[in-house]
């Protein structure tokens, strides 16, 4: 149940993201400054106050994860944002509250790499976004929105999943998404529970035995189990899968492309289609989980895929690995630092249609 | 003859074997820690942040909540926490390495933007959990395992002295060093713990506390020689004093 | 029969490109419509233009970014010499003839409507809202939006600060509109 403002605003998918961290119900956020994400930042420094909440401009961006990991050990709703660079200095937090299944909510506005990089688009992120990131056995939940108002959307949604599952969400944008401007149709999620955190949040013992959140399992078999219930969760987590289907039914070819990629694929994909030419696509909105049966069923009819990318090919490990018993799916890298265009898609789609 | 009880465990110290070595300082400040907790009134609003080394299993002793936070990063745990829960009260138990070395950015500046919440920091001048090396507070000439000549200050510069820095820092509300080698030093010791908290109670601002503790097994020492290095070694490089009390300067 | 309408708006830094684009978008916005504003950063930034790429279509946009434009804004000539190529067959362009020479405009392949907006906004009393003549003959060649509607929005795009200069931008739409309309292309 949600209530719609009918009221359409013109906004930065930067600001979407705050927007919808807002209207989640984050109480504190933490942050560093990097481009191309300051919007974040710079919203939140007036907004989030204004809301009752709490900003800090952290030393580091390491001080910045674990200031979400204290706030989410406390049951509060609570996020960083960065790009890049920065987030692979969060890497440690996250590692820690996946291990101390804390629910933090991180945003990546992905920009060039490896290094320094640049700070246009890039989905360079994917593997440390999808793999876990920092250290040990663990995954986030990683979702990848192709608009303004997807951003506002599953900002919400992320904040809800990282609860449900106690376990870090990730927004894995790019500087296409975050700098753009839509128009978004902000609304009020209605059913914000005070107590989600009831049994588990750290308030103070009174009355109650303490309780505690760490990451070390010292005793003989207790990291072994504590493994075994983290993969569960993750298993489990497969019930939120989600993506975009486009034109798919009749295709002799579907591209599959993430975030804003997948948005300028769509472009190319109708320039061809009015051709006569039978293209779909599969934007997958949770990149993990990721939505594998999909494409295998897809497979099964006999499709062939291409999968593009806005790095040097990464997404494409897990098509291969969806499809792999049927067939396999051809690749389209469009560089970071490059600016990609629909018409740059145009020739290696007709390509992988015809080879 | 009857007996009569004359002293008591606080209930918030949980009755159970300590994994600290013999003669260790860190069982005495744990306790120092609780009475102060019980004195002040706050055992069941109070949110321990534990970090990495050899108190990391703080939570086994105090019976608190507690958050266990990555090596150094406690002070910014603790901002997390306290302003999560601006009523809670929200103390970071940290020792040498890991609030001077690792976390030594955190620390700088949870103290100068005055967060208010209180630091317990013990200095040992070694890393214990890892076996004895050298730690950003090594004396001069002190063996460790990664400084097997002793530490020397060109190659490895001087130690730092943390309640000083953190004193110098004009949004700090508290800061001293302290010991636990002697009853005096032990009384002196429980009243700058107690002070530090009443600051964050009393939302005066950074409350911060070093406490010299022994470590006799990678010292090498008995447990009475390590007691008594602390006044003969430490002390003089890391004299003992009350660096910044703005409860005093108030008045 | 969908709307579907991109335009690229370049010039040198400085020339209000960005805010005209924001307008565009805004009003389209404000239109029931859907619309996408990519300023254009990154590699492209290079070369002294400042440009944006706005799309306007009925139904769901895909690539807010656009390689080969059905219209085009050319406020300078460093701009024209990267963008006309790149237009497409018998796209709308709207060109700044106070500072580039109308006869460069490749008016076999192009429609292209010559507008002097700096001499036209000198006229009106302030050369710097030659931003505003170009779109207000932007709108009326291409008649996208009508020109009302871009008018009211230029509150929400001009800073209160500058809230007094409203009218007078005003005016200068309804400048560039009426040039077009006149003059027609070249």
């Amino acid at each position: 149940m949600t209530e719609q403002t009918p009221k359409r605003i013109f906004v930065k998918g930067n600001e979407a993201i705050a927007r919808g961290a807002l209207a989640a119900g984050c109480k504190c956020y933490f942050g560093y400054p990097i481009t191309p994400q300051n919007d974040i930042p710079e919203f939140m420094s007036q907004a989030i106050r204004d809301a009752g909440g709490q900003f800090v401009q952290a030393e580091s961006e390491i001080a910045a994860a674990n200031m979400v990991l204290g706030a989410t050990a406390c049951g509060i709703r609570a996020m960083t944002s960065s790009s890049s660079p920065g987030i692979s200095l969060k890497q440690e937090a996250l590692s820690y509250m996946a291990g101390s299944e804390l629910p933090g909510v991180v945003v990546n506005m992905v920009r060039g790499g490896p290094g320094l990089g640049d700070i246009g688009p890039s989905q360079g992120d994917y593997f440390q976004s999808t793999r876990g990131g920092g250290h040990g056995d663990y995954r986030l939940l990683v979702l990848a929105p192709a608009s303004g108002q997807e951003a506002y959307d599953l900002t919400i949604k992320a904040f809800d999943l990282a609860f449900k599952y106690r376990n870090p969400v990730m927004i894995l944008g790019d500087a296409i998404l975050g700098q753009m401007k839509e128009p978004i149709a902000p609304w009020i999620p209605d059913n914000l529970d005070p107590d989600e955190a009831a049994d588990w949040r750290l308030d103070g013992a009174k009355g109650r035995q303490p309780r505690l959140h760490k990451s070390l399992f010292l005793q003989e078999g207790e990291l072994a189990q504590q493994n075994r219930h983290l993969q569960e969760k993750y298993e489990a987590m497969k019930a939120e899968i989600d993506y975009e289907s486009f034109m798919v039914e009749d295709a002799d070819i579907i591209v599959v492309a993430f975030g804003s990629i997948g948005r300028i694929a769509k472009s190319t994909i109708r320039k061809i289609r009015s051709t006569g030419k039978k293209v779909g696509l599969i934007r997958p909105i949770t990149v993990y989980p990721y939505p594998s049966e999909i494409l295998k069923t897809l497979a099964e009819q006999g499709k062939k895929f291409l999968t593009i990318e806005h790095n040097m090919g990464q997404m494409v490990e897990d098509v291969r690995l969806a499809i792999r018993t049927i067939t396999d799916s051809d690749f389209y890298s469009c560089l970071p630092g490059n600016l990609p265009t629909p018409d740059d898609f145009e020739e290696p789609i007709l390509k992988a249609l015809e080879g | 003859m009857e007996e009569e009880l004359v002293y008591t465990r606080p209930d918030v110290v949980a009755d159970r074997a300590t994994h600290y070595c013999p003669g260790c300082h860190h069982g005495i400040i744990h306790k120092l820690v609780a009475e102060a907790l019980i004195d002040l009134g706050v055992v069941e609003k109070t949110i321990c942040i534990g970090s990495i080394g050899c108190s990391v299993f703080i939570y086994n002793y105090l019976n608190l909540d507690t958050v266990e936070a990555p090596h150094g990063r406690a002070p910014a745990v603790a901002t997390g926490v306290k302003r999560a829960r601006p009523d809670n009260f929200v103390f970071t138990y940290q020792g040498d390495g890991d609030l001077a070395s690792i976390g030594l950015a955190e620390i700088m500046h949870c103290a100068n933007r005055g967060e208010n919440v209180s630091v317990v920091f013990v200095n040992n001048t070694v890393y214990g959990m890892t076996g004895g090396q050298m730690a950003p507070t090594t004396l001069i000439g002190q063996q460790a395992t990664t400084c097997p000549a002793g530490r020397c200050e060109e190659l490895e510069g001087l130690p730092l002295k943390m309640a000083e820095i953190i004193g110098g820092l004009g949004t700090t509300a508290y800061s001293a060093r302290v010991a636990v080698d002697s009853i005096k030093h032990l009384m002196a010791a429980k009243k700058a713990i107690r002070k530090a908290f009443q600051c964050q109670i009393d939302k005066t601002g950074f409350g911060f506390v070093e406490l010299l503790s022994t470590c006799p097994t990678n010292w090498k020492m008995t447990p009475v020689q390590a007691n008594e290095r602390i006044a003969k070694e430490m002390i003089p490089t890391f004299p003992l004093g009350t660096f910044k009390d703005k409860t005093v300067e108030a008045k | 029969m969908s709307i579907y309408k991109d335009v690229v708006i370049a010039g040198f830094g400085g020339q209000g490109v960005m805010l005209i684009g924001n307008l565009l978008a805004y009003s389209a916005m404000e239109a029931g419509l859907n619309v996408t504003y990519m300023p254009v950063y990154g590699p492209e930034m290079r070369g002294g233009t400042a440009n944006c790429a706005v799309v306007i279509s009925d139904d769901d946009i895909g690539s807010p970014i656009i390689q080969s434009p059905v219209s085009l804004i050319i406020m300078n000539r460093p701009s024209l010499d990267k963008f006309q190529p790149r237009i497409q067959d018998q796209g709308v362009m709207i060109m700044n003839t106070s500072l580039i020479e109308a006869e460069l405009a490749d008016t076999g392949r192009v429609q292209a409507f010559g507008v002097p907006c700096n001499d036209i906004a000198n006229g009106l009393g302030n050369t710097r809202m030659a931003n505003m003549v170009a779109i207000g003959a932007y709108v009326q060649a291409t008649g996208v939006l009508p020109l009302e509607q871009v008018q009211a929005c230029l509150a929400k795009v001009i800073s209160p600060h500058y809230a007094h200069l409203i009218p007078k931008n005003s005016e200068a739409i309804a400048a560039g509109a009426a040039h077009a309309a006149k003059y027609g292309t070249l």
